[in-house]
């Protein structure tokens, strides 16, 4: 029965690591094709690192990427202090928009998204992308946040209050602080959500402004491109090391509790 | 007890909110019903053109099956993976995380880069055929690529971490001796699984289905890599429409179709949890 469950679990792995081994395997095969191994070289990743196309577009990702994970965090956690402190009219309408953007499938967002900018007017680009890619993070984050806030002792408020805290002293010094495995864990997670986003990037940025995946997806409809797997590897890497990190983080949080 | 820093945090969570999600979804809504005009993207015209041509059998064909390849997935991501969370949930502590971890690796993985890994299996000259060629199981590469079941192995790959998080989420709460008792009371394998196991891990079933179902329907870049020349997938006929049809009306309204058919599966979801509910609160 333990072999049984065993082999279960390996062909699973098998099925989902193999072909990013591969991927990765290829990456440093001199072999154009990778049809057959010809031996160790890094020349792809030089090729890559001398694309200014992709390099470009690298670029703009990281900068959506990072701009968006912050912003998202920000008012994610803004969002998520105000769902469970704070009683006002609205918020179960709120509560469920945020449940919708959550369930909505990205394509919806993406082009609901898209014909309010063409309506407002709004060109296609960085800020249309940027807004889009904080919106879809915008659930998330407040969800991570909610969950940590759970735990939360309400008398450490008051206790603050009592002593003479403003509202936003209490934010600052005694909520956020506590709150900082929750809001690293939810950095990671929209920062990786909007590096992986194909969807809505597809719909919302405009003919000058190329990201990662959108640049990825056309050089691969194209035909093998051996940068592709050096950017490819790099972003498996990178996914590896977030990973890494937020599970870090949750074990510290288990430790505190 | 009113501040302004509370006014505040309401204020922009409420206006976020209302500008990008509400308003948003309410334009495409009314999007939907308006004339379609190539050059201006849609005219300021009341009409139901957009769901007559969402009805044509052509189009029709075309989202019926897209619904199916979805279900197809779904369900092989069902039978996959639910041995595969309720495994994990049987496991102690420590081999149940190194799991979780492995399967959160993929997870976060750009999933534009894997369904690009999954091109180098299924290719006339990659893995699977190389080994079969090998094995002496077939003498001709078989064409996998640019067909539905690529199509399927690809979303299946995608989604199944989908699956198992939330099927795992309910498992990980499941009391194992109410199976210990069935069997002490001479159930035997299948009707402990149909009597007790399954009624009880039917809510993660059912949040695991849709939490696949519903967004393999947009995933529009697995069908444009790995399926044919066809259009395979609801998304990629809204794709269609909006960026190279230039057919707002019909797009949204093929999105509004999505969002009605989530809306019931949600509905369906709530009424099984109330339901259940209901029953573990009776005498």
């Amino acid at each position: 029965m333990k072999i049984v469950r065993w082999l279960y679990f390996s062909l699973i792995f098998a099925y989902l690591y193999v072909p990013i081994a591969i991927l990765v395997g290829n990456a440093f095969n001199s072999n154009r094709y990778g049809l057959s191994w010809d031996g160790f070289t890094l020349q792809w990743f030089v090729a890559m690192w001398n694309n200014p196309g992709l390099m470009e577009a690298a670029k703009h990702s990281l900068a959506v990427a990072f701009c968006a994970a912050t912003v998202a965090t920000v008012i994610g956690a803004l969002a998520a202090i105000g769902f469970t402190f704070y009683r006002f009219t609205g918020r179960r309408m709120l509560q469920g928009t945020l449940m919708t953007l959550m369930m909505a499938p990205d394509i919806i967002l993406a082009i609901a998204l898209l014909v309010l900018f063409v309506m407002l007017g709004v060109s296609l680009g960085f800020w249309s992308l940027l807004l889009a890619h904080i919106t879809f993070c915008l659930p998330f984050t407040t969800m991570t946040v909610s969950a940590r806030l759970q735990g939360f002792d309400p008398f450490l408020l008051d206790a603050a209050r009592d002593l003479g805290a403003s509202e936003s002293q209490v934010i600052r010094r005694v909520v956020l602080p506590l709150l900082s495995p929750a809001l690293i864990a939810s950095w990671l997670l929209s920062f990786t959500l909007s590096l992986d986003d194909v969807i809505v990037s597809s719909f919302l940025t405009g003919p000058s402004f190329d990201v990662l995946p959108l640049k990825i997806f056309s050089m691969v409809k194209v035909g093998v491109k051996p940068e592709v797997n050096a950017l490819s590897t790099l972003m498996v890497a990178l996914s590896l090391v977030l990973v890494v990190i937020s599970q870090l983080l949750l074990k510290e949080k288990e430790h505190a509790r | 007890m009113k501040s302004r820093t509370r006014s505040l945090i309401i204020a922009l969570i409420g206006s976020w909110l209302v500008l990008f999600g509400v308003l948003p979804l309410l334009l495409l809504v009314v999007s939907s019903f308006l004339g379609q005009d190539p050059e201006a993207f849609f005219v300021l015209r009341l009409s139901l053109d957009a769901y007559r041509q969402l009805i044509d059998p052509g189009y029709l064909e075309v989202l019926l099956r897209s619904v199916r390849l979805a279900l197809i997935t779904t369900a092989c991501c069902l039978v996959i993976g639910y041995p595969f969370a309720w495994l994990t949930a049987r496991l102690d502590r420590r081999s149940r995380l190194l799991v979780l971890i492995l399967l959160m690796i993929p997870f976060w993985t750009n999933s534009l880069v894997r369904t690009y890994a999954i091109r180098m299996v299924l290719g006339t000259q990659g893995l699977l055929n190389t080994l079969l060629l090998q094995t002496g199981l077939i003498d001709q590469p078989i064409r996998l690529l640019y067909t539905d079941t690529a199509v399927i192995l690809g979303l299946f790959y995608l989604m199944l971490p989908f699956m198992i998080l939330p099927l795992y989420a309910n498992m990980e709460k499941f009391d194992y001796r109410l199976v210990e008792a069935a069997r002490d009371l001479g159930a035997g394998f299948l009707a402990t699984f149909r009597r007790v196991v399954w009624p009880l891990t039917w809510p993660g079933v059912l949040a695991g289905c849709i939490m696949v179902f519903v967004p393999t329907m947009g995933l529009f870049y697995v069908a444009s890599l790995l399926g044919g020349a066809r259009q395979l997938l609801v998304g990629n006929l809204i794709h269609q429409q909006f960026l190279n049809a230039r057919n707002w009306p019909l797009g949204s309204a093929t999105s509004v179709a999505l969002i009605i058919m989530m809306t019931l599966m949600l509905a369906a979801y709530g009424l099984v949890l109330r339901k259940l509910a209901k029953r573990s609160h009776a005498p």
